[in-house]
Order: C-alpha cells, then structure tokens, then sequence
C-alpha cells in the first residue's frame, strides 16, 4: 500500500506541466551507475488489515508486562500514568506538529513548553529549564558540557550513576578534552573524600545520582559543600522522578544543574522508548543550556504569547559555536510530563511518593524474612534496594517469571561480581498481593534451587 | 462577556488551580503507612511539595483540548517545511506503537521475553540497510542529531585505530544545516566550511584545496539543502577518500531518493537517516524522533553498543555489549523504541515498490509545485529538475519591500502552516518549499494560486502583508521582549 493521493490521470497530467513523460525523467541527473537496477530487497507490501497482523504477531512474540508484576526499575519506572494522558497526546494537533518556528500557530505546542519547563523547575528546586533533551543519560552528559570549560575540564562522577549513563557521559567527553574521573562508592554511598580524592583545580563539577542506582539516597548537600569549596558545581540526575514528591529538592541543596529523566510520567515504559531528558539549572547558567527555550512575551497587540528564545545559543544560530547540536528533543514527552504532572498535582506526587516509601519498604521487609536473604547496603533508601541472594540473580528472575513475576534487575548484567544481586523496584501501584507473591515465591525458588 | 474559544487566552494550568481540587485516584494500600521521618534524615525530606496545579480530571482535559487547538500539524493543513518532510503520518502506526506487546516492556526484561520487539529491530535494521546500501544499521540515537554525533565519533574512531591522530577537521559546505558543524565540535572537531557553487552544488575546487592530511571527513547532504541532486557526488567522494577521509551523508533528504539510488552506493561512508521524516513517524511538536546510523561494513565494530544481532544457530535476538572497538553508548537504553515501531510499520506496510513510488511521487509533486510556483516567484535553479524540494524567493518583488517572512506569515492567514524560511543561509530570503508525496494535485494548485494571490497583495497592499497574520488570535509576537526580559517559567504571585 501507499499514502500517495494522487491519480494516474492527474499524475499525467503533472508530468505535462512539467514538461516531460515520465517520472524517470526528473531523476536524470542522477549518473546512470549510481541508480538501482533492481528492486530493494525489502518484502512487497501489504495491505493495512495485513500489516496490523503481521505486527500483532510481532508484538505477541513479547511477554507484556501488563499481564506481570513488575519489580524492574534501574532507570526505567514503572509509575502510575493517568489513561488521559495518551488521549491528550493522540490529538493530532499535537503529534502531527513539529518545532514551533511559527509562534501564532503553535501557541499550544509553546504553552505546553512553557508550563513543562515550570514545572521540571519546581520539581528540581531550580531557575530556569528547556524543551527536554534526549534522556536521563545525554541529560547527565549535556550537563557536563554546561559545566566545563577549557580550563576547567575534569569532571568527577560517583560510581552510584547508573552504568548506561556514566558511559553515555564517557562517549560525549571523549574527543572534547574532557577528563571523566570516579568516585568509588562505600557501603552503597559516596563519601565525600572519595570525591576529594579524584579532584583537582580543573575539576568542574561533582555528579552524584539522587537515590542512587543502587537505591540509597545520597547527602547531596553536604557534596554541593565540598563541591563548591573547591569551585566546582554540583550536578545531580535523579533516579526515580517521583522520588521528588519526597526528597528535598536539589536546588534547594545547593545542586547547580539537575537532570533526570522523565520517563515515568510519559506513558507506558516501551522497551524504554519514551524516555525524555529534564535539565534544570540556575539563572546564572542559564545561557550555556542545551536546546529549545521557550519564553513568555506579547504579540504586537500586547496579547500575552509564547515564543521560543535564547537562540543565540543553538545550532541554527551559532553552528559550530553552539552550546550543543541538539534540534528535535522529546517534545511530545514534554507534554506528556506536564499533563501528567498537572493530573496528579500537588498532592498526587506527594502520595505517590509516599506510598512508595511505604510498599518499598514493606517489600524489603518481607524479602529479609527469606534464610540467604540480606541488604546489600544498609541505607536509607526511597523506591529500590539491592539484596544479596543465596541464588544468581538471573536464575531467580527466571523461575520468577512462572509466578508471573518480573524482577529483580540482576545487578550482575553491569558487574560481573554482583550476579547474586537483585535490584528490587517497587512502586504506588504495586499491591500487597503483589509483593507476598513475591516473597513466597522467591522463598519456594531459593529452596528448591539450593538443593539442585 | 463572549466566549470563543479560538480567540481568547488559555489561562496557564497553574492559574486553573484551586485548592482540594483532585484528579489522580492512586490505588488504596491496606499496609500501613511508613513514617517518612524514620527513613529519610531530615534534611533531605521535602519541606514545600512542589507547586503542581490543583485541578480536576476535567479541567486537564479542557485545557490541553483547547492549546490543541491552538496549533497547527499535518493534520489540519499543508505543511511543506523544506528538510523536514511533513508527510501524513499513517494512523496505522499509532496503533500498531501501542500494542501491549511493544508499549509494556520493561528494558532490562530477559531477552527471551522480548523476542518480537528484538526482532522488529534487526528486520528494521537490515531495511535501513538495504534502502541507504550500507553494511550495519544501529536504531540506538534519538534524533537526526544524535545520530550525527554517533556518525562523527565512528569515523573518529576508524582514524584513531590506524593511528592516524592528526586529522582534525571535518569540511562541511556553508549549505549545510546547523546541525552539521555543532556536531563537529560536540565530537571534538574542529568545523571547516567551504563555499558552495551558486546552485548549491559543492565547489570541487574549494573542495580540493580545503581537503588534506588533516581532513577526517566531509558531512554532505545529498539531495543537497537547495533541494537538487549532487551532480559530481562521485568526483567529491573521490576527492575525500583519495585524502584520507571519510564521508557523512546527512539522510534528512533521503525521501527523494528512496529505491532510485543510495547514499552507499554514492561512496559514502556513514550515514543518518530521520525516522522522523523519510519514515512517515509524527514529529510530536518537536521530537521524540529517531535518527539510526548506518555504516558501511568495515566501521561496524565502531557502532554504539549494544548491537542488535540474531543468532541463527539459537533461532535467538540479542542485545551484543561486547563490541571492543564500539565508540560506546550514546545513550540509556536503545533508542526511541515507539518511533521504530512506527518506522517499521511503515515499511512493512509499504514494501519494495511503496518506498520508491513514495520517493518517485515526493519528486514528482516538487517539481509540479515549483512549476506552478514559478508564475509567481523567483525559483532557484529554474532550469533543473528538483528533487523533493525547491527554493523560492521574493527576489522578483524586492521592490515592494516585503520580506520572506511576511510571505511566510501571510500564508498562515490562508490557512497554510508556512514552508522553512532563510534556510539554507546561502540563498538569501530563502523559503525551502517540500510538499511530500502525500499531497494531492489540488492542495498544490490552491497553494500555488495563493502564493500568487499573496505575490499581487505584495503590490497593492504591501503594509497589509508586512502585518499579517491577521485572522490568528495571536498576532506577530515581540521576540525582542522576550530575549532582553526572559520569562521561562511561571511563579506563584505572592498572597497578600
Ligand atoms: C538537513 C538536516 N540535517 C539535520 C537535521 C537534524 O535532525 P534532528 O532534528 O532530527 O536532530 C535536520 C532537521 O531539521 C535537517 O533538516
């Protein structure tokens, strides 16, 4: 099939205007031995009804996580998102629009911008936001590029950022002169020697994840001291974004640039499809973020209006001087967030925050009941703890599969030595059923497993 | 006081907020609730909860319904924004993103459950590779951009391997979108710009004398920014390859040329393409979109990890993390998976001889558009065939003094969202007109009449058009203000 409205009779007709035959001919300017001689081996096509089914099949292929309880988290939550959201973001107004280059027709798509970018800064505690960037991860890197300069061009990250982003980060600073150092972790957090420890007159910033990929908050104020003391900012990615319904906000710590992704409010986790960066940062360093800004003004009628601003600063301005080369962001991510921000509110975020301290912490405790059992660190922790299993943690997220069960995320897949761990998530949405199940379950398995 | 919806102000979501208003109904817990102050040392509780609205489930729906309206997409109108190819987004692919087997997969689930979705990656990446001639495909990059960065930094990589260090700089021709050289310096790279001949062709001899044993790269776009094939693309790889370099080929204008030639066949090396635009997937009002990279057979041990491979000895998909020489990840995770899903309906549902009569018809309604065009305007390179897309100007009306964005601005007012206007920067008042293949004859004969239309109020009421739109609420907007007294985000006024 096609989408191509157009007749043969009206294509002749095209063709006469032109001037020519045939279609062929408006492409002779293309060298005889660059044009294919035979058809693209690619299948021929189907009708819609067929492509629907051969889809379908597909997606049959994969075990939805619908049907499961799901215990995953590692940078991937699974929240609440209120069935509204998609049909908001369904209008085609929305999805069928791009950039907002024209303002007098895309006043939607800029509020939105502009209520989202409110928002990420109340979340954060922080000035000023933008449009989104790609992800969590290229959030952390951009936030980087923000904070280094030719002088000042180390950065030091606690091995506490998830894996996937520290080598996000390691693959922009390579070939831009910029030294990525570590900071090891003890008993699940970053001390702050282990910090000093790798810093320097050149270093920019501190990155610290808040929680941290193994769960436990960190004391991200005392790191935006010892941060600042040397001269350096504090950049801190958030984890979970819900954790920000009851962690204090970052910019109130003291954090200079914050990033995190917004995936869990954006829709359905696909495959982590909808991921979208969140970066934050203060007045003062507004002028080195990445991406599309929108900003409040009036029209000529002095009607209030959206426009996007501050573009001295992007790639169709400054080109090679740009503060990045990002164009198209998650845009419609973006909307996604602020609909489901504004749904649950004030104190939405809030509850949900605090019902997932509570089932984290109910799960945890049932979890430690099981012989062989045990917290990896013993932390304070919001929505995710690591255990130590008498068994791999692959061979349990196995059998666990059978109860219908999805989880742990086996920590060995990121570190060789941890392959009896298990990363637990556990969120608002997670029954009491739900997480008994589990226990019982984990404890069935760990039993017969001993004895194979 | 009337009330039309059209033509009033949205108030913002935080202005709609009233206090005890609810729209989120959380699952009840029967575990008791934990004392957050026994958990969380104090200091690093929240004090104030952030300043989220107060609203019913009614008032959200209102509110986005109506800044929907305010907007305009592909949907409601003619779009043809040069370079960014507009097409009608097939509703087939919506639905096909949202099936529970693609939309309710965790990342990190073990890849025996995930088999379909692994498996739609590696059929859409041999697609790719098959429509651009090149060895491997990866999905994993979020937007044309991103995919330039991971492009840029494997040919990087391919120099540093052989040891040859000293080859700093990537020529780009001064056509050439932003992107391009910000991409260059974001991969540490130092932007060399070479003029372009008056047609957008490159300048073979400005080519030569800028390429050296410091070149690592050209990033080409072919069809080129002014919308016409590349003539002399053999003697311009040449040239760089015989320097030692590699050569990028921005896909941003791949929807002319698919099934009729290819970027690998070209002699390029590397290779994005905007799943955003040549594969018919929504652009969302700015993204998410996806920009997969594909590479000719020996840089793809460079590609960014992981790697989508099939094992065919195991009939089994997985994800490859041990690839020594990747220049690792260009993100979490791997990649905007709905935006592939779409991608590969797409192709699935048109197949071989879709693909290329969509490339055949995208060309087709160009040059008629530009044909018809003509009769009003000035068009560059008037006695060449176009590809996908066209540049005109108001060079032939200079003298009422209207500039392109009044034109652009008064196409609005006929209902047209405007084409791309002062790009390419070579072309001065350039409007980039690309109608897409998925627009009939009669939508462009009307376009055209009122670009005529539009041309003879340029004459007789040249101030009228200079102000327009007119029939849009919101009128010009003061872009001044807005840069010298930045307002980015709504504050609370303080309560009395
Ligand atoms: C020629 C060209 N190159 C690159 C890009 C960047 O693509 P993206 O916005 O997907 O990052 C664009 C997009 O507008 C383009 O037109």
């Amino acid at each position: 099939m096609n989408y191509i409205p157009v007749t043969e009779l009206e294509k002749e007709a095209m063709l006469k205007e032109i001037g020519i035959n045939s279609i062929e001919e408006l492409f002779r300017e293309i060298p005889d031995d660059l044009k294919i001689k035979n058809e693209l081996k690619i299948p021929k096509g189907l009708s819609e009804y067929e492509t629907r089914k051969a889809l379908i099949k597909l997606a049959k292929k994969n075990t939805d996580m619908n049907e499961l309880a799901n215990f995953m988290g590692a940078g991937a939550y699974n929240h609440y998102v209120p069935t509204l959201v998609d049909h908001l973001l369904s209008r085609s107004e929305f999805y069928t629009a791009y950039t907002p280059y024209q303002p007098e027709i895309s006043q939607g798509t800029l509020q939105n911008i502009y209520e989202f970018q409110t928002i990420v800064c109340e979340l954060f505690g922080m000035d000023v936001s933008n449009a989104s960037v790609y992800d969590g991860a290229t959030a952390v890197a951009e936030a980087m590029i923000m904070a280094c300069d030719k002088k000042k061009n180390e950065i030091v990250i606690s091995k506490g950022l998830h894996k996937e982003y520290r080598e996000t980060v390691e693959t922009y600073a390579n070939g831009l002169g910029i030294t990525v150092k570590y900071a090891e972790l003890e008993e699940g957090i970053t001390p702050l020697e282990a910090f000093e420890a790798q810093a320097t007159d050149a270093t920019a910033a501190y990155v610290v994840m808040y929680p941290n990929f193994y769960g436990c908050i960190e004391d991200i104020q005392k790191i935006a001291v010892a941060a600042h003391a040397r001269k350096a900012l504090l950049i801190v990615s958030i984890s979970d974004l819900s954790a920000m319904g009851i962690l204090e906000a970052p910019g109130n710590l003291g954090a200079d640039i914050v990033v995190g992704d917004g995936m869990p409010f954006a829709g359905p986790l696909s495959f982590s499809g909808p991921s979208i960066g969140l970066i934050a940062t203060t007045t003062k360093l507004s002028r080195k973020l990445p991406g599309r800004i929108c900003g409040m003004t009036e029209d000529r009628e002095g009607k209030r209006a959206f426009v996007l601003t501050m573009q001295a600063r992007e790639q169709h301005i400054r080109r090679d001087k740009a503060s990045s080369n990002i164009c198209s962001n998650q845009a419609l991510y973006a909307l996604a967030n602020n609909i489901t921000l504004s749904t649950l509110g004030k104190y939405g975020l809030k509850e949900m925050a605090e019902n997932t301290l509570t089932n984290a912490h109910y799960c945890k405790d049932k979890l430690l009941k099981i012989d062989g059992v045990e917290m990896l660190y013993e932390q304070p922790f919001y929505s995710e703890f690591a255990v130590k299993l008498p068994i791999p943690a692959r061979v349990l997220q196995k059998h666990l599969l059978k109860y219908d069960i999805l989880g742990p995320v086996d920590l060995g897949r990121f570190d060789k030595d941890m392959a009896n761990v298990g990363l637990f998530f556990v969120s608002e949405i997670r029954s009491k059923d739900d997480m008994d199940r589990l226990a019982f379950a984990m404890e069935v398995i760990i039993n017969e497993q001993k004895f194979i | 006081m009337s009330k039309n919806l059209f033509s009033q102000t949205e108030a913002l979501i935080f202005d709609k907020s009233r206090p005890g208003h609810k729209a989120y109904f959380l699952p009840e817990s029967s575990i008791e609730k934990l004392d957050k102050k026994k958990i969380i040392p104090s200091h690093l509780i929240r004090k104030i909860e952030a300043d989220l609205p107060e609203v019913s489930e009614i008032d959200v729906v209102r509110h986005f319904t109506h800044l929907s309206s305010k907007n305009f997409g592909v949907d409601t109108g003619f779009y043809p924004l040069g370079s960014c190819t507009m097409k009608y987004n097939p509703k087939l692919n919506e639905n096909t993103a949202r099936l529970p087997g693609f939309s309710w997969l965790h990342p990190y689930q073990p890849v025996e459950t995930v088999q379909g979705a692994l498996q739609l990656m590696y059929l859409l990446q041999i697609s790719l590779a098959e429509i651009l001639g090149m060895g491997k495909v990866t999905l994993q990059p979020a937007a044309g951009a991103h995919g330039e960065l991971a492009g840029i930094k494997i040919i990087k990589a391919y120099h540093d391997s052989r040891g040859d260090t000293k080859r700093n700089k990537i020529i780009i021709p001064d056509a050439a979108h932003g992107t391009n050289p910000a991409t260059a310096t974001m991969a540490g790279y130092q932007a060399v710009e070479i003029k372009s001949t008056p047609e957008g062709d490159v300048d073979l001899d400005a080519l030569r004398a800028a390429v050296g044993e410091d070149t690592a790269g050209l990033m080409l776009t072919n069809p080129s920014t002014l919308g016409l094939f590349e003539r002399n693309i053999t003697e311009v790889t040449k040239i760089v390859h015989e320097a030692g370099g590699l050569i990028y080929y921005d896909g941003a204008n791949l929807n002319a040329i698919m099934g009729i030639t290819r970027p690998g066949d070209m002699g390029f090396d590397v290779v994005h393409v905007n799943l955003h635009k040549t594969f018919s997937t929504p652009h969302g009002g700015g993204g998410p979109g996806a920009g997969p990279v594909g590479v000719k057979e020996f840089l793809a041990k460079f590609l960014p990890i992981p790697t989508v491979e099939y094992i065919a000895e195991k009939d089994i998909y997985v994800f490859n993390y041990d690839v020594p020489e990747s220049i690792g990840r260009m993100k979490s995770f791997y990649g905007n998976f709905p935006v592939i899903v779409r991608a590969y309906t797409y192709i699935r549902a048109l197949g071989a001889d879709g693909l290329k009569k969509s490339s055949q018809y995208a060309v087709l309604n160009a040059n008629y558009l530009k044909k018809l065009v003509e009769k009003h305007l000035h068009v560059e390179a008037p006695e060449r065939f176009c590809m996908h897309e066209f540049i005109c100007t108001p060079k032939n009306i200079y003298d009422t003094g209207v500039h392109t964005l009044d034109i652009a601005k008064r196409l609005i007012d006929y209902g047209y969202h405007p084409p791309t206007i002062y790009f390419p920067l070579i072309v001065e008042e350039a409007m980039m007109i690309e109608p897409t293949e998925t627009e009939g004859i009669e939508t462009l004969q009307e376009f055209a009449e009122v670009i005529g239309a539009i041309v003879n109020e340029c004459k007789s009421d040249p101030e009228m058009v200079k102000s327009a739109p007119h029939t849009t609420y919101v009128k010009r907007v003061d872009e001044v203000k807005a840069a010298r007294e930045p307002n980015l985000r709504y504050r609370r006024p303080i309560a009395e």
